[in-house]
């Protein structure tokens, strides 16, 4: 299954960014193997519209789960209607502490 | 001519250096007057009168899912995000289109249509005998300001003197204010948070090549920064209101200057000419 981790870098080792539709890079992570794609985010500078914009690139990834610490309304609604699970982590440090607190299913569902 | 009176943030007496003008002049002349900021509205105040109030609308596209066939073109072209297309259905979002048509234009199965969405109001009225006040309204919730600033400056189309009140700030609503304006006039305080906004504004108006003067208002005397930046600019102070009392209470009860103490009529008489020779080059 394929997981979305929002940050500020472009591999395991950089911060977790804490909003969704700016975040600087998506990480995705398969579940099965610990292998990923670093997917810069077109929209991190846009101006309107991030939100679900940013969702449609998880949708066309086929991304089944979303790690980030805020995810706005009319993200939420696209991610939710897609059948994409999200889960909130504030916890900071590099995005692979991210991926083990997932990984031991300790994450709250949002 | 076309003026429009501006301010870096609100609070600094743009409605009220409008207000003042408008009626001023309006007693020599035909004067149009426009609230373009239809977020908060508050010119009408100051001039009450019975208003015409038309609807202003924006066309906004609808899916029909029957005909649509997911193929996800128009979510893709959408810069704004107002569509996203799911295997099985899309999902719109009303608030984040600007009504481009791009994505009727897109879909390759007729699949959208667009039915006009209502944004807002604009209200005429003739509150002196040669003051045409236009108020631009925008409805609680919606956030797209721009177009029924646009419609509202439409009716004013080939009267000979407008005078636009924009928003505060600098963003998009006030560039659409001051678009097509010979001159504008910026009102500010003499406080340093008044200079830093003012830098702002000076900069917008010069983006858009629009020939700019400054009022300052409650002035405490103490304005020898706002001064220096504006030799610096090459900007011409063209008026400066001392903060008093009494104005203040004229103000707040909603009545005008210039009609209370008419000696004022002269300095905004002042005011007019030197935007006059501003526009004509004379500095
Ligand atoms: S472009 Fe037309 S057919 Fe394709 S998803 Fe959009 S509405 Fe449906
Ligand atoms: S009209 Fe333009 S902004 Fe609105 S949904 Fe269609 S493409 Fe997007």
């Amino acid at each position: 299954m394929k997981v979305c981790f929002t940050s500020k870098g472009a591999t395991l080792d950089t911060p977790t960014e804490e909003r969704f539709g700016r975040a600087p890079y998506f990480i995705i992570v398969e579940s099965e193997n610990g292998s990923f794609e670093a997917i810069p985010n077109p929209y991190a500078d846009g101006s309107g519209g991030v939100g679900p914009k940013a969702a449609q690139i998880l949708i066309a990834h086929n991304v089944k789960a979303l790690i980030s610490g805020q995810v706005g309304g009319n993200a939420r609604e696209v991610l939710d209607a897609a059948g994409i699970a999200m889960y909130t982590y504030t916890g900071g440090g590099p995005v692979k502490a991210a991926v083990d607190k997932f990984t031991e299913n300790t994450l709250i569902r949002s | 001519m076309k003026l429009a009176i501006a301010s870096g943030k609100g609070g600094t007496g743009k409605t009220m250096v409008a207000a003042n003008l408008a009626f001023t002049l309006s007693r020599a002349g035909q004067v149009t007057l426009i609230d373009c900021d239809v977020e908060e509205p508050n010119l009408h105040l100051f001039f009450p009168k019975t208003a015409t109030i038309t609807g202003i609308t924006v066309p906004v596209p609808v899916i029909d899912e029957n005909t649509c066939q997911h193929c996800g073109l128009c979510g893709e072209f959408c810069q704004y995000g107002a569509i996203t297309v799911l295997s099985n259905r899309v999902l719109f979002f009303p608030e984040l289109c600007h009504s481009c048509g791009g994505c009727m234009l897109v879909c390759l199965n007729d699949a959208i249509h667009e039915e006009p969405k209502r944004i807002g109001t604009v209200a005429i009225s003739t509150p002196l005998p040669h003051l045409k006040l236009i108020s631009g309204m925008l409805d609680t919730g919606n956030p797209h300001a721009v177009p029924v600033i646009r419609s509202a400056k439409k009716l004013a189309a080939g009267n000979p003197l407008v005078i636009c009140d924009s928003a505060p700030g600098t963003s998009c609503p006030v560039v659409e204010a001051l678009d097509g304006c010979d001159i504008c006039i910026l009102v500010t305080e003499s406080t340093p948070f008044g200079l830093h906004d003012l830098r702002l504004a000076v900069d917008v108006a010069d983006r858009l090549g629009i020939p700019t003067g400054i009022v300052i208002n409650r002035s405490d005397g103490k304005d020898q920064e706002i001064i220096d930046f504006c030799r610096v600019q090459d900007l011409e102070v063209m008026m400066t209101i001392p903060f008093d009392r009494e104005i203040a209470a004229i103000q707040s009860r909603g009545n005008i200057l210039c009609q209370v103490q008419p000696t004022w009529q002269n300095e905004f008489t002042g005011l007019f000419m030197k935007c006059r020779d501003l526009c004509k080059g004379i500095k």
